[in-house]
């Protein structure tokens, strides 16, 4: 459960990113995040993981107060989310199979299991054959569900996505889509930013819409 | 506690690779380490070995005691009875004015003019071994002898073991000034080695942290790195210190054959050298903790 109440994010240079913001997201729904490039999307996501924090109001993660929560505490926050990053984030002085590996040696598992989770995740997205693969070799498409291999290794029970389908041609997108769409259906929360609607080719999920840093609903 | 432990073996395993990924930076930071290390080192193996040296020479604690002149032969009985009840003296050996001047007329070749003295200008003496090597204890056992009736002069043989101990006492004080100095270079070392690795690592830390691992987790690879370091340049220390004694031990076996006296150096004992790779890892772990300290907290997920 994801719940924002009267938030609103002003930077130090006086710009204005998220004003007065309240939804709530229940438990296992899927939620698609719109608007235009600077709309507050990113923002908003960043803010859920206490990236950022609001200038003020509430954000309610799985009925913890993310905004006052303590340095410390966020680290275990981040282990329930499955993040996505815009830029991706995969470290390229690795193989395909440790950067999905470094979520799990950060909770601590041992090697075995670990390597069992792993080798599961990548056959969701399709990647098992590429495991020892470095992330450089690997095309614009492989390279997103590697990112999605990373995000679900830990099982989380959020899934937040930042334009997960930017770069990527209409087949690849349809082909991220519905990975997302067969996580949400085995109860995983997931909340995808994408730049407009008309990537989801009449899905009929719901949708949060941001027009400079307002929700339009 | 598993998840505490694979948590110390996953850091403790990329530590060590780290390692053995740059194996010529790697042995060239432990070399400056262990070599900065081995100089307070071996002055203090030095100062030990001085120590067990004097040891062995004032073992020999001697005290003369000259009586006047005019001592009678119940001055010396008298001495004598005090000597055997005092529980400082192991024993001790009368030398007459007589046999005293017979010594001299043989060993010095003086024997004419010994001849032409009229009378024997040497005192009755005793030769007294104490049971202490202590220098305070001796100094206040020749106090004592000094005040007995008929007692001229008591000459404590062993005064310079009390120079030898004044000088070994500002050789420790080298030692503790220098291993500062030098445990200060250790901590520089590490301390830029590891801020480094922070910079060429930034990426994985950002991401680390992106994914929910702990201010621990991202610290202690780097601290695992600078504590095994530290133990290698200490183990570096110890070695370069066993070759210098095995060296100078070879030489010295020439020199000892020629004064006919037991003399060779000895390396730390095992106390010594365990505490020496405790310090150098802990100074290992204390500057990449400070390194840590300083520079990470400049990698916030953007």
């Amino acid at each position: 459960m994801i719940s924002f109440s009267n938030v609103y994010k002003r930077y130090p240079n006086g710009f204005d990113a998220l004003k007065n913001i309240a939804f709530t997201i229940k438990l296992g729904e899927m939620v698609f995040i719109t608007g235009h490039s600077g709309a507050g999307k990113s923002t908003l996501l960043r803010l859920i993981a206490a990236i950022e924090r609001p200038t003020t109001g509430g954000i309610f993660v799985n009925n913890k107060n993310v905004s006052t929560l303590k340095n410390r505490a966020i680290p275990y926050l981040r282990r329930n989310l499955g993040m996505i990053f815009q830029d991706q984030k995969i470290l390229f002085d690795r193989s395909v199979f440790d950067n999905v590996l470094l979520p799990l040696q950060i909770c601590g598992f041992d090697h075995w299991s670990a390597a069992g989770r792993v080798r599961a995740a990548l056959d969701k997205v399709g990647l098992l054959g590429r495991e020892k693969a470095r992330p450089i070799t690997l095309s614009g498409g492989e390279r997103q569900r590697l990112c999605i291999a990373r995000a679900i290794v830990n099982r989380p029970s959020i899934l937040i996505a930042d334009e997960p389908t930017a770069n990527l041609d209409a087949d690849y997108t349809k082909d991220i889509m519905n990975m997302f769409k067969s996580f949400h259906q085995v109860g995983v929360t997931v909340l995808i930013a994408i730049p407009d609607a008309e990537l989801l080719g009449g899905s009929q999920e719901r949708i949060l819409a941001l027009n400079h840093g307002k929700l339009a609903i | 506690m598993i998840a505490w432990l694979s948590h110390h073996w996953h850091a403790f395993f990329l530590a060590l690779r780290q390692l053995a990924g740059a194996p010529f930076a790697s042995l060239l930071n432990i070399t400056v380490i262990g070599v900065a290390f081995s100089l307070p080192t071996g002055i203090y193996m030095l100062l030990g070995n001085l120590q067990v040296f004097s040891g062995q020479m004032s073992e020999a604690s001697q005290l003369s005691l000259f009586l006047e002149l005019d001592a009678d032969k119940a001055a010396i009985l008298k001495i004598e009875s005090l000597l055997k009840q005092h529980p400082q003296v192991i024993n001790f050996q009368f030398i007459s004015k007589d046999s005293a001047l017979k010594q001299l007329k043989q060993g010095s070749g003086l024997t004419d003019v010994v001849d032409s003295l009229t009378q024997n200008p040497l005192p009755d003496a005793f030769i007294i071994n104490a049971n202490s090597t202590e220098p305070e204890a001796l100094e206040q056992l020749r106090g004592e002898i000094q005040k007995w009736p008929k007692a001229e002069h008591v000459q404590l043989d062993s005064a310079w073991t009390k120079r030898l101990d004044a000088l070994l006492k500002l050789g420790q004080l080298a030692v503790l000034m220098l291993t500062a100095l030098l445990s200060f270079a250790l901590v520089v070392v590490t301390f830029n080695t590891i801020r480094l690795q922070i910079l060429t690592k930034r990426d994985e830390i950002e991401v680390s942290k992106l994914i929910g691992a702990t201010s621990n987790f991202i610290r202690r690879p780097f601290l695992y790195f600078g504590a095994i370091q530290g133990v290698a340049g200490g183990v570096i220390a110890w070695l370069i210190i066993a070759i210098v004694i095995h060296l100078i031990n070879s030489e010295l076996t020439d020199l000892v054959q020629l004064y006919a006296i037991d003399l060779h150096l000895y390396h730390l004992s095992f106390e010594d050298s365990i505490s020496l790779l405790l310090f150098s890892s802990w100074l290992g772990w204390l500057g990449a903790w400070l390194s840590v300290a300083t520079h990470l907290w400049q990698i916030e997920p953007k």
